[in-house]
């Protein structure tokens, strides 16, 4: 940045910054802070932090009791890691192929594949649904993987196929001259030089992915695919719900999101494209 | 071992024709620049010849043999890009060794290939860096470095020093010179820089519109252009057009390069104003407005001062005089 911001300036924006981060982390806070009290006392000051009277690890205690937890932990890690690996690698296939190829119909397929960002894949549900029961894929983590790649590609080719139209064509061809196949020069040229592109769309698709109530619920309901989400209904009770239990399961998932988000944003400032073309 | 044929070659892009029939003989070892304005289809051309555009028509051969559907990777050929385009998760040694081990050399032969072409860039010590530790002058080295290793059959360089200052562009074009008689090989070169072109060129060819306007070395273009537009394009300062019947001539336009206009102060054939003076050192350019022929540069050598708006005359040197017909084409 080589122009100086004025200093009046810089602390108006910073004002603004931190009070929406206060903002945005305050549910969050309250979540954190009332998962380590006893009930009691999160009914009696919600907003006050655990001191060693409240301290109950009380919610933890359920929610580890409650077996299968790991489980679901694990069915909602497997289902959203395999859904981004897909969604990133069809997407990028399906985006270089549109930015790179001139073909007939390539306005119209890039048009048609960007069509599901307006639909909600929700809307056909049923169908979905019919087709699962058709293919012996209900109660599968398997289910939940190809809906959610489904859902998550649309944007994906999207986003990915106007950063890929900006990769330098020397860079292609330099690697067309010296025998690179097509693959390789996806791999290991044109994907390194997206990856902030492929973060970005990392991070859009994981948070709706990994908080997804309604096709866990539909398509696989059975405990041993239950996700994380579905399985912390278990402590939402009609008439009672067991709160300690209820907030101790968000914080917990809360975590592997932390970290998914983490590393994608490390790739997000990470550059090692200065310097292959000018 | 590396000429090439251009026979009616054309391109399209949808219904837009960028290539309309090009034809051209380019001899073993030769140093063949393409040159044009902007967006004439000299890089497109370049590409065609790499094979990384298809052809829409005609036929494109390689010492003799067909090669419209040989893959780029197969047609022994390398390629210098203005943009240097170095793979950037590579080092400077196994950017320029990428080709051969594609095409399946042994490791000690890459080594001592690229050991080779490092010598004669002096690129040894930058070997284990990566692009981005590397200046502008540093990296189009390397790219040429790179084109060198593979032993091409034809080297084809798309403007390759227009990203680098002035002081480096001369001197990477005399170490492209240099790699010219050393390797003895074929190069196709574009460019819209004059003097690289009349400096580096064996055989220039001037493209307008994706047609060819004249190819000849690059004196035999300077010297005697078969239109006004290979006048015009070839040569620095512009060659001044004239309107010959003002002057009393027969032909529609007279070509004049500026340094045959003679200026005076007391008397001549045309008057006019000057209206900018350039002192370069070397030369003095005096631009002079005339009445009925617009702007005329006039190129003198030496310093010369003249004021802004004094009147002055021009004579032109008749005899080296070129002469258009109305259509452009040169009358002789
Ligand atoms: N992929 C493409 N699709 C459509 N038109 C194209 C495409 N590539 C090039 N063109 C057109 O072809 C013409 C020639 O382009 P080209 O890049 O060969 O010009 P150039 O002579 O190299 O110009 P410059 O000196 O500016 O590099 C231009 O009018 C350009 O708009
Ligand atoms: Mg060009």
């Amino acid at each position: 940045m080589a122009t100086r911001i004025p200093l009046s300036r810089s602390i108006a924006a910073h004002t603004v910054l931190i009070a929406y981060t206060l903002i945005s982390l305050f549910p969050v806070f309250v979540i954190l802070i009332n998962s380590f009290k006893s009930r009691k006392a999160i009914f009696s000051d919600p907003l006050a932090i655990p001191t060693p009277e409240t301290f109950d690890l009380i919610g933890y205690a359920t929610v580890l009791k409650q077996g299968d937890f790991f489980q679901y932990f694990l069915n909602s890690m497997i289902v959203t890691c395999s859904s981004l690996f897909f969604i990133l690698l069809f997407g990028a296939m399906a985006a270089f192929a549109l930015s790179e190829y001139r073909f007939k119909a390539n306005t119209l397929t890039g048009l048609y594949l960007a069509l599901g960002i307006m639909i909600p894949i929700r809307l056909g549900t049923v169908a979905i649904l019919q087709l699962m029961v058709a293919g012996g894929l209900v109660n599968t983590r398997t289910a939940l993987v190809l809906v959610y790649t489904a859902q998550g590609l649309p944007l994906a080719v999207f986003i990915l196929a106007e950063f890929m139209k900006q990769v330098s064509d020397d860079l292609k061809n330099a690697g067309r001259i010296d025998g690179l196949s097509e693959y390789r020069i996806f791999f290991t040229l044109v994907l390194p030089l997206i990856r902030p592109a492929m973060a970005t769309v990392a991070v859009f698709s994981l948070i709706p992915i990994w908080n997804d109530l309604w096709f866990p619920l539909i398509l696989a309901p059975a405990e041993e695919v239950k996700t994380i989400t579905l399985g912390s209904q278990i402590f939402i009770g009609q008439f009672v719900t067991n709160w300690n239990a209820v907030l101790s399961a968000l914080s917990l998932a809360i975590i592997p999101v932390l970290v998914l988000y983490l590393i994608f944003s490390r790739q997000l400032i990470r550059g090692i494209t200065a310097g292959a073309v000018k | 071992m590396g000429s090439l044929t251009l026979t009616n070659v054309t391109k399209s892009f949808g219904t837009t024709e960028v290539i309309t029939g090009v034809d051209l003989h380019v001899n073993d070892g030769e140093f063949c620049v393409f040159v044009g304005p902007s967006g004439c289809g000299k890089s497109t051309l370049l590409r065609m010849i790499a094979g990384l555009e298809d052809c829409t028509g005609g036929e494109i051969a390689i010492d003799g043999k067909r090669v419209n559907e040989v893959a780029p990777a197969k047609r022994e050929l390398a390629m210098v890009f203005q943009s240097y385009a170095l793979y950037p998760h590579l080092t400077v040694r196994d950017n320029m060794g990428l080709a051969l081990k594609q095409a399946g050399f042994a490791k000690p032969d890459i080594t001592k290939a690229t050991d080779r072409a490092a010598g004669m860039l002096s690129l040894e010590p930058l070997l284990d860096r990566r692009p981005a530790e590397l200046s502008g002058g540093q990296r189009q080295r390397v790219a040429i470095g790179r084109a060198i290793v593979r032993t091409p059959k034809l080297f084809l360089f798309d403007e390759p020093l227009s990203n680098l200052d002035a002081a480096l562009r001369v001197a990477t074009r005399i170490e492209i010179a240099r790699l010219h008689r050393e390797l003895a090989a074929t190069m196709i070169y574009v460019t819209h820089d004059q003097i690289e072109a009349m400096t580096l060129a064996d055989r220039i060819v001037v493209l307008r519109a994706g047609k060819v306007e004249q190819v000849g070395a690059p004196m035999e273009l300077y010297n005697d252009p078969a239109n006004t537009f290979v006048a015009g394009f070839i040569g620095s300062p512009q060659m001044n057009f004239l309107k010959a019947g003002a002057l009393g001539m027969r032909s529609d336009t007279m070509g004049l390069r500026p340094e045959h206009l003679t200026i005076s102060r007391e008397a001549g054939q045309m008057a006019g104003k000057v209206s900018h003076v350039e002192k370069l050192g070397g030369e003095t350019l005096v631009y002079v407005h005339v009445e009925g022929q617009g702007l005329l540069t006039v190129r003198l050598f030496g310093e010369h001062s003249f004021t802004v708006d004094e009147t002055v005359y021009l004579t032109p040197d008749a005899p080296r005089a070129f002469h258009f017909d109305a259509n452009g084409l040169r009358l002789r």
